[in-house]
């Protein structure tokens, strides 16, 4: 029964959508209308009903009903309920009515709360949303239904797969969805005011919340991605360009270069296009991450050419959406206006350059990742990996890290390079010392070593913007720039020491032996097999001290599940603050030794404390910008309502 | 049955180990100690890892050098890993063959040569420009002069 309903909730929240969609572009055609009422109310309860739909298959899986056939191919009556729970939409089905519930929530409360665009933008953004919800409402409905039935109930489900039975990755989906959806209502505002050829700062300031929420989300998202491969996968990698993760790190990039254009088009009217353009090439980047990920394209094309439904479906999808919306910016794009013009010594101009290297990187990360897929067609396989995305990424994140320093520091419209000449031959120097500093001992790569000398820059230049300012006064928007800009830093600080840094030891030991790695010496105490809830293993028991100091212990597990089988490794760290050990047991080795991995990376979690500072700097930006609105509609109102009293 | 879509950078590692018993002899046959011992296949099952594969070199200039090497080198069974980075038993069989080459003093290059060879260009991490790769390294230089051709026209177009 609640299956069904769940089900009977999707189709009608569907039929609300296609309501929407022509409600919402007649009022466009003729403002005024009658429809145009409908067509707010209509979003807002198409919101209610998609909650509703998946609070149903949160329930299904928390109750293990197993003649459904999505419970029983993904969930296990003996799983803790927060993996039952995950298990929703650890899913292609549950996932993608996660997608559709969060999209049709947005939905719902842009028609709740934006007031300050045109009537007839409004509607066109409203309608060109609908029209993005019916297409994920058709692929769900008829190609990836949550709620089938099987005709006989299983007798016990399949299970999840362990390595998604983890926190982390409980949380990892949602987040990216978030982000992912949150580019699709900044798409529907772009297609709006295409459509009715409004594009203003007002245009700017009601897309900038939706893209700062989307960006706050895929930063927290690739972070926490990252660090769940670092410590689920066992060997210490935290990012392999791995198709998946490019398919996450495509919208944040695209998301990067939208906020920082939208910030000029609010603050300048300038680069309207260019806006534009972005907010349809970030949402089609969401579009293709999807893609990539639940075709199944990535596992083989000619997997995905045996049952291409989903995959079709969804590059169906992509077709009419991003080629739709680009048709329609050629059509539209010479009508409107670039807006204000600016000197290159401005910071408008530093935006522009950085726009145009964060879309070179997006390029180039595009490139890599669906070339081996397009020679895979023609049966020629080729791998693109770090060697390739390090160096040729390389040449334009550098040149973009120096803008990124420079840019805040200048001023809107036209700079003097007078003015900004001290602080930053100051900044550069440091850089360069840095870098020397880093040379000497011979053995760094180029990458690494610039990778070190720049984050030290950066780190310095991102606090040159509040020099000079009654810090208590700088608004929270400058703030969240700050620390944003300082994450990357940290960030990259980490990325370049772990590649410099680390060391690795590979041992095979007895219990009551040591081995040393880097300053830590850890010694194997005792291995004992444990059990878990759904699955056995073989638990290390390892003491580490660092340089002499209290040992530590640590407890890294060789797990095997039996629903489904599986074996993974369960690595067991020890967090200072200048670097992790990373553990590892593996197999037995003979003559009564175990195979113990170890790895010392010093700095490594700076990587995952840059990205939540990004977040973080991100989430500021949003407080700062939705309060600043509030003011100013308080504002408003009051000098409408002191109108008002005049003429009565 | 269970298909894990997303997060999948170790999955084929997993079920190449769920599949063991019933590899396909062309990935069976690939090392020269694996070539000696590979049938019957099942047996497969009971051997030791080759030594190097979870043992470093003594001179720990050789095992940087194997290091840089085996990360750029694809594991054939996992999705997007190096064999740097994974439990396979074919990444420990390569991360063998690499360590006792570089041992023997073989050059690196001559090793990933050897490997494409092999496997063909699909194991190597690093593309080389050829027939059918060039576009990999054309783009980036065409988007390269894209970029400044922007920026310039910004350039010229002073307030």
């Amino acid at each position: 029964m609640i299956a069904e309903l769940g089900l009977a909730a999707l189709w009608l929240a569907a039929a609300l959508a296609a309501l929407q969609l022509v409600t919402g572009f007649l009022a466009v055609k003729e403002s005024g209308g009658e429809m145009a009422v409908l067509v707010r109310p209509a979003a807002m309860v198409q919101g209610l009903l998609c909650a509703a739909a998946f609070v149903m298959l949160l329930w299904l899986f928390v109750i293990t009903d197993l003649s459904v056939k999505l419970v029983a191919m993904n969930s296990h009556s003996d799983k803790p309920l927060i993996f039952k729970l995950s298990g929703a939409w650890g899913n292609h089905e549950g996932s993608m009515l996660l997608w559709i519930t969060v999209m049709a929530l947005a939905g719902g409360l842009i028609a709740l709360l934006e007031r300050r665009l045109p009537e007839r933008t409004m509607m066109a953004t409203l309608g060109a949303q609908a029209f993005v919800g019916l297409g994920f409402y058709a692929f769900l409905l008829f190609s990836s239904n949550p709620f089938e039935r099987l005709p006989q109930p299983a007798v016990e489900g399949l299970g999840l797969n362990p390595l998604l039975q983890d926190i982390g990755l409980a949380m990892h989906p949602p987040t990216l969805y978030f982000g992912y959806v949150g580019l699709s209502v900044a798409f529907s505002f772009a297609v709006g005011a295409l459509l009715t050829r409004q594009v203003n700062p007002d245009f700017a300031r009601a897309m900038r919340p939706w893209v700062l929420g989307a960006w706050i989300f895929l930063t927290l998202g690739i972070t926490a991605g990252s660090y769940w491969a670092y410590y689920e996968l066992g060997w210490g990698g935290w990012w392999f360009w791995d198709p998946v993760e490019n398919a996450s790190l495509m919208p944040w990039l695209a998301a990067t270069a939208l906020l920082h254009s939208a910030s000029v088009l609010a603050a300048r009217d300038a680069l309207r296009v260019w806006t534009i353009m972005l907010g349809v090439v970030a949402f089609s980047m969401s579009m293709v991450g999807t893609f990539l990920v639940r075709s199944g394209i990535l596992t083989s094309v000619h997997a995905f050419a045996v049952d291409p439904e989903r995959g079709t479906f969804i590059l169906a999808l992509l077709a009419i959406y991003i080629g739709g919306a680009l048709v329609l910016f050629a059509l539209r794009a010479g009508s409107i206006a670039e807006g204000d013009r600016f000197s290159v010594s401005s910071r408008e101009g530093a935006l522009v350059v950085n726009n145009v290297m964060l879309s070179a990187i997006l390029g180039i990360v595009l490139l890599g990742t669906l070339y081996p897929l397009l020679t895979e067609a023609f049966d020629v396989r080729v791998s693109v990996g770090p060697p390739y995305f390090n160096p040729v990424g390389a040449v334009f994140v550098f040149p973009m890290l120096i803008v990124m320093a420079v840019g805040p520091l200048l001023r809107w419209r036209q700079d003097d390079w007078q003015r900004v000449k001290r602080p930053l031959i100051a900044t550069g120097l440091v850089t360069l010392a840095t870098l020397v500093l880093a040379m000497m001992p011979g053995s760094i790569d180029l990458l690494p070593l610039l990778g070190l000398a720049f984050a030290t820059g950066l780190a310095i230049a991102s606090f040159l913007p509040l020099r000079g300012r009654a810090l208590l006064r700088v608004p929270l928007a400058t703030w969240g720039m700050v620390i944003a800009h300082f994450g990357i830093a940290v960030a990259l600080f980490g990325m370049a020491s772990e590649s410099a840094f680390s060391q690795e030891k590979l041992a095979a030991v007895k219990v009551g032996e040591s081995t040393r790695v880097g300053p830590w010496q850890v010694a194997l105490a005792g291995v004992e097999p444990v059990a878990g809830p759904n699955w056995t293993a073989i638990e290390g028991r390892l003491l580490a001290m660092h340089d002499g100091g209290e040992a530590i212990e640590l407890d890294p597990q060789a797990r095997n599940f039996w629903a489904p089988p599986q074996e993974t490794t369960e690595s067991a760290l020890a967090t200072r603050w200048n670097g992790q050990l990373y553990a590892v047991i593996g197999n037995e080795a003979g003559q009564g030794r175990w195979q113990l991995r170890l790895w010392w990376k010093p700095f490594v979690t700076f990587i995952w404390y840059g990205g939540l500072l990004v977040a973080l700097g991100g989430l500021l930006a949003l407080i700062g910008r939705l309060s600043a609105d509030l003011k100013r509609r308080a504002v408003y109102a009051r000098a409408e309502a002191r109108q008002r009293g005049v003429h009565a | 049955m269970t298909q894990l879509r997303h997060p999948g950078k170790s999955r084929d590692c997993f079920h190449y180990r769920l599949a063991k018993q019933r590899q396909i002899p062309a990935f069976v046959g690939m090392t020269i100690i694996l070539l000696a011992l590979c049938s019957p296949v099942a047996a497969q099952q009971s051997l030791p890892p080759a030594p190097y594969a979870y043992k470093q070199l003594e001179d720990p200039r050789q095992e940087a050098e194997a290091q840089t090497l085996m990360e750029t080198l694809r594991c054939l069974k996992c999705q997007s890993q190096s064999i740097a980075d994974s439990d396979a038993p074919m990444a420990g069989d390569m991360r063998h063959q690499v360590r006792s080459r570089i041992a023997a003093g073989e050059e690196p290059e001559a090793i990933r040569a050897w490997l494409v060879a092999r496997y063909g260009d699909y194991v190597s991490y690093a593309p080389a420009v050829s027939e059918t790769t060039w576009p990999l390294f054309a783009i980036p230089v065409l988007l390269l002069l894209g970029a400044i051709a922007v920026i310039w026209r910004r350039v010229g177009r002073r307030s």
